[in-house]
């Protein structure tokens, strides 16, 4: 479906741009994600970079904590609040999810840099046990977090 | 980056046959080096955030008084950032394709994420050092 779309959008904007010359009309730039059709692995791909992407906001959200400890101890209660709050919690459920799959995506990663797993069908099965091994430590983390928090 | 900033580069780079990258193989490896370094690190801190996430400040900076707690979170910290800022400069390179809108994007980025690391590693030393 995607697919189609595309193509019309591709298709329309030929037509207007029929008396330029071809080398002045904007040219597809890779890597285009709307073209490719949906398939495990490069979903999986992107969802690494997209995952890396938040885990750099989950950075500076330490460096805001550490500095707020170390130098504005008067507001560190009010940030405590703010993560123990429901946004707070989604936060860091976010970041913990985030987390664990570029982790293990990433350790996938490093097979492959070795020359590792490169059979589609072992890059299909890493891919699946990615997914299976992030949600079981993001909810083994959240259940030790409950526990220690009581 | 070469072709942003002809001025400030002499011809040795092209003598050195570096190619069309205009770099080596330095990003790439730090890349790898740094993700080595963060398997084991990521999992210690899942641990310290569990262990600190409910308590009150005394409770935090009494944590990194100890020299193995700041030594660690010091390394995550720098390894993360170095990380970061590597990885952030991938995905800029991929969809920012103006060449001034990339140059000012990869510089905000990359002094913004120095600022950061160093501001946490002197949060981090303050605490350490505290009385």
């Amino acid at each position: 479906m995607p697919k189609m779309s595309t193509m019309n959008s591709t298709a329309t904007n030929a037509e207007t741009n029929t008396e330029k010359p071809a080398t002045s009309r904007p040219r597809p730039l890779s890597p285009h994600l709307q073209v490719y059709s949906w398939l495990i692995t490069s979903t999986l791909s992107i969802f690494h970079r997209l995952t890396g992407v938040v885990l750099s906001i989950g950075l500076l959200y330490l460096a805001v904590w550490l500095v707020i400890a170390a130098y504005y101890p008067q507001s560190y209660d009010a940030f405590a609040d703010f993560s123990a709050s429901p946004i707070g919690i989604l936060i860091m459920a976010g970041w913990s999810v985030a987390l664990y799959y570029h982790l293990f995506n990433g350790i996938r990663h490093l097979f492959w840099d070795m020359g590792k797993g490169f059979e589609l069908k072992n890059v299909t099965r890493s891919g699946v046990a990615v997914l299976i091994l992030t949600v079981i430590f993001t909810s083994l983390t959240w259940a030790i977090a409950m526990k220690v928090g009581k | 980056m070469g072709k942003l900033t002809p001025s400030v580069e002499a011809p040795l780079k092209r003598a050195k046959a570096l190619g069309s990258s205009h770099h080596g193989a330095e990003h790439w490896w730090m890349e790898r080096l740094t993700s080595i370094a963060l398997v084991p690190l990521v999992i210690w801190f899942v641990s310290v955030v569990i262990s600190l996430v409910r308590a009150d400040h005394f409770q935090v900076v009494e944590y990194f008084k100890s020299p193995i707690h700041a030594i660690l979170m010091a390394l995550f910290v720098i390894f993360s950032f170095y990380h970061t800022a590597l990885g952030l400069q991938v995905v800029v390179e991929d969809y920012v394709h103006s060449k001034v809108k990339k140059f000012t994007t990869l510089v905000v980025i990359k002094l913004g994420l120095f600022i950061f690391a160093v501001a946490t590693l002197a949060a981090i030393a303050k605490m350490h050092f505290s009385a």
